[in-house]
């Protein structure tokens, strides 16, 4: 490592001019820093009072908290089947996303990777395919899983499972491509080094592969995982029974009608839904911090 | 420590690598007959056949009792494919490519086939069945009670939830003692021993297999008894309150003579056009039942020539444009302007920026768009007391628009924040680090390698953005609605996206009128694809580097 200047004993002989200095190299960077966090934080912080704010109506909700207590939660929980919603969403959105980053996982490999017929008209075909207005295919899938529920039940209309393999329908798609840019940045020649060395393709795939794009997997599915938490319009045709909701459809329902009384609830459940997205994000962190350089590409 | 991408540090590592692969074009087929079969890839593959094999039989037999061959057959044939593929030591990019491919099929290209083929149709309100089921809608709504028609004691029951559940009508005859069960679909004689009949009143007190509704649960859906038409071979039972029905006769009668409706007591007919799907009478009044017909490219041209469609779609193809582009760009220049100030090895901290920073992409965005319309609010939003101004932000078309373009920045940066860094990170800092030594300018290093670089790995990220916002329904719906709409037009908004107006046109007031909407649905596809397909196929050139 080289000495920089903004070191303690670099930094004990400063001049003004080496404060312009540091504050043109490091100094403007905690500025921007500390706006956009500004920016992100001021609607969050009004969520906060709303949830916190006793009254709990969007009329008497400050910036600063008037008040404090908990009693918007405890009604959460008491007039709602909150708990079934989070636990329905929470494991939904985390097979769901599971499933989606390892299948399109596949395919950008494949597509990276391989060059066989068809792989420029199916990547084209991807991403036309996601572009159809998707909700308004919503009749035909409604119809779709008319039959679907007579004939199996257990993964009709009100189970998570249907919804699943919804949603496993989109799971190629922007993700395949977010994911074929990375593979493509990777050089081939560690794969193909592999290969000579006798590696099957498969042995590339998961011991090579996918530890060098770890860190595009956790961006992948952190995506993946917050669409399926945010998605509305598909599971609130799908899940009509109160128990089988997802916190976006119960939510919704929540503040359909009156929503100026119950906001101070809706602000509560939406700090809690925020939980468990927070929480995944911290989880793989370090997989998004640790760049692609830093791992594989140069041991 | 480090060594450049192809420099000579990776060639070191495996010495005769590169000559071999230069001099003898390897195709992956001499390679992989040389790869051996591992154990622990036999087992795997032997679980996961198992467990296709599993499904397809516990898919099978509900098929099979059905006597769904057609989807027998498909579950076979893909069930068949599977094995093949997975057996075989061929086709290797399909052993990639079919797991994700089979879900795309099923639950994307399929349903959007089939919504496209309606587009093509008069589906919709009205129109919804075949021509069979629009006479006998037709017969059994005009049901009338006629002297001497039989009449029933009514229990209303259910055979699921008494609020939600389908309803049937539980009959008794009086008069013959017999039972019946009636629903929408036809009445069925019951079995004297599975009922309890009240020797009192005469009502089915008690059935197996259906919850009998009381009183209240049964008055709390009176619409829906009402409504409820049980079809027989002289005509109709409908209910009369919710204790009695009458087996009544239909007035209008279907006549295949003339493949009209008769009415009985006027004397009209309406005859069937196969072109409209509907009934229609010499003076021209239709029938409000229609059937399903293929209408070929009419709804297409209504599209492009009905004034009330086609006026105001060039306005809001503009703001749409402008929308998209700028929701994308906004928040990409945002994301990356911010990835790019904390992307240096000389900054403390950016852990907690970034955890800070993304806390926006981590609430859940339905519920912070309503939450941000909430802070819009002119008398007690958050943003008007917090910077002392009194602008009605949903009131005026331009800060209307301003305000959506402001939520949709502030939920959508983070996530262009996270993308841009994991790209950052994904550059070898050498290469900026030899443009500085070569005497560049950071900015002109950014610009030469860096910009270059991000583009390749997140333009079809960027398209896809596009056409994601294209169509951003929630964006709009959750915030101003499509307001505010002019005087003068109530049904054509300063924010509306082709998608919100054409929701309303096709799903509004007047009735669903799916043949419609998919119609303007197509429109918009092929809008945003021309304009994707444009901007891949410049993007194109930048993959070719890797390619």
């Amino acid at each position: 490592m080289t000495t920089y200047a903004d070191t303690p004993v670099a930094r004990r002989n400063a001049t003004g001019r080496s404060t312009g200095r540091w504050f043109a190299q490091v100094g403007w960077r905690h500025l921007v820093g500390v706006l956009a966090v500004a920016f992100s934080l001021f609607p969050i912080l009004f969520v906060i009072s709303a949830a916190l704010n006793p009254l709990g109506t969007l009329s008497s909700t400050e910036l600063v908290p008037t008040g404090a207590s908990l009693e918007n939660f405890t009604n959460l929980f008491q007039d709602t089947p909150f708990a079934h919603w989070f636990l329905n969403s929470l494991l939904l959105a985390g097979v769901a996303s599971f499933a989606s980053i390892f299948l399109s996982a596949l395919a950008a490999y494949a597509f990276s990777r391989m060059r066989f017929a068809g792989r420029r008209v199916g990547l084209l075909a991807l991403l036309l395919i996601q572009m159809f207005p998707q909700f308004l295919a919503i009749v035909a899938i409604f119809l779709i899983f008319t039959t679907v529920t007579a004939l199996w039940p257990a993964i009709g209309f009100n189970t998570p499972w249907g919804l699943f393999l919804l949603y496993m329908g989109t799971a190629l798609g922007a993700n395949t491509w977010l994911m074929k840019g990375f593979f493509d940045t990777l050089p081939k020649e560690l794969d193909e080094s592999a290969t000579m060395d006798g590696a099957s393709h498969a042995q590339v795939f998961f011991r090579i592969m996918l530890p060098l794009v770890a860190p595009i997997l956790a961006v992948t599915g952190l995506l993946a995982f917050i669409g399926s938490i945010n998605e509305f319009i598909i599971a609130n045709v799908f899940l009509t029974e109160p128990n089988s909701k997802t916190l976006a459809v119960g939510m919704f329902g929540l503040v359909a009608g009156e929503r100026n009384n119950n906001f101070g609830m809706f602000a509560a459940g939406t700090l809690l839904t925020a939980i468990p997205t927070v929480l995944v994000f911290q989880l793989l962190q370090r997989y998004i911090v640790s760049g692609l350089t830093a791992g594989a590409v140069k041991g | 420590m480090s060594t450049s991408l192809s420099g000579p540090g990776s060639a070191e590592q495996a010495p005769g690598r590169e000559p071999v692969r230069r001099g003898l074009p390897r195709t992956s087929r001499t390679a992989r007959n040389h790869a051996p079969i591992t154990a622990t890839g036999l087992v795997v593959k032997v679980v996961l056949l198992g467990l296709v094999a599993g499904i397809a039989i516990w898919a099978a037999f509900p098929l099979v009792e059905a006597e769904h061959w057609v989807g027998l057959g498909i579950l076979a044939a893909t069930t068949a494919g599977l094995f093949y593929l997975y057996l075989t030591r061929r086709h290797i990019p399909a052993k990639y490519l079919v797991p994700g491919t089979l879900f795309l099929i099923a639950f994307q290209v399929f349903p959007v086939l089939y919504t496209a083929s309606t587009a093509f149709t008069n589906f919709g309100d009205g129109h919804r069945g075949s021509k069979d089921d629009a006479i006998v809608a037709i017969q059994t709504s005009s049901v009338k009670q006629v002297p001497g028609s039989t009449e029933y004691s009514l229990s209303i029951a259910t055979k699921g939830d008494p609020a939600t559940g389908a309803l049937v009508f539980l009959l008794s005859d009086p008069k013959t003692k017999e039972v019946f069960a009636g629903d929408a679909g036809g009445l069925r004689k019951l079995d004297a021993g599975e009922v309890t009949v009240s020797s009192l009143s005469g009502k089915i007190t008690a059935a197996e297999g259906y919850t009998i509704l009381n009183i209240g649960q049964a008055s709390g859906r009176s619409d829906a008894v009402t409504a409820l038409v049980v079809p027989t071979s002289g005509g109709a039972i409908r209910s009369n309150g919710l204790t009695r029905a009458y087996e009544g006769k239909a007035v209008r009668a279907y006549d295949v003579g003339c493949d009209c409706i008769k009415d009985g007591e006027t004397g009209k007919t309406w005859t069937a056009d196969a072109a409209s799907g509907s009934f229609v009478a010499a003076d021209g009044e239709r029938l409000a039942q229609g059937w399903k017909v293929n209408v070929g490219l009419k709804n297409f041209s209504r599209v492009l020539t009905d004034p009330n469609i086609s006026g105001p779609f060039f306005g809001t193809l503009v703001w749409n444009f402008a929308f998209a582009i700028g929701s994308t760009g906004l928040t990409f220049l945002l994301g990356l302007a911010i990835a790019l100030a904390l992307h240096s090895p000389r900054m403390r901290g950016t852990n907690l920026y970034r955890i800070l920073l993304i806390l926006p992409y981590a609430m859940p965005s339905f519920a912070m768009l309503l939450v941000w319309r909430d802070m819009f609010n002119t008398d007690f939003g958050l943003i008007n007391n917090l910077f002392g101004l009194g602008v009605d932000w949903f009131g005026g078309s331009w800060s209307a628009r301003i305000a959506v373009l402001l939520v949709q920045l502030w939920l959508g940066y983070p996530y262009m924040f996270l993308v841009a860094t994991g790209a950052l990170q994904a550059i070898p800092r050498e290469l900026t680090e030899a443009t500085s030594v070569d005497g560049a300018t950071p900015w002109q290093s950014f610009k030469a390698v860096t910009l270059p670089l991000l583009l390749v790995a997140l333009s079809p990220l960027l398209i896809a953005s596009f056409a994601y916002n294209f169509n951003n329904v929630n964006a709009i719906l959750f915030t101003t609605e499509g307001g505010p709409f002019p005087a003068d037009n109530p049904r054509n908004g300063a924010t509306d996206l082709l998608i919100t107006y054409t929701y309303r046109l096709a799903f509004g007031a007047q009735g669903a009128e799916y043949g419609l909407a998919t119609t303007v649905s197509i429109f918009i596809f092929a809008i945003v694809a021309i304009v994707a397909a444009i901007s891949f196929s410049r993007t194109r050139k930048q993959e070719e580097v890797y390619s």
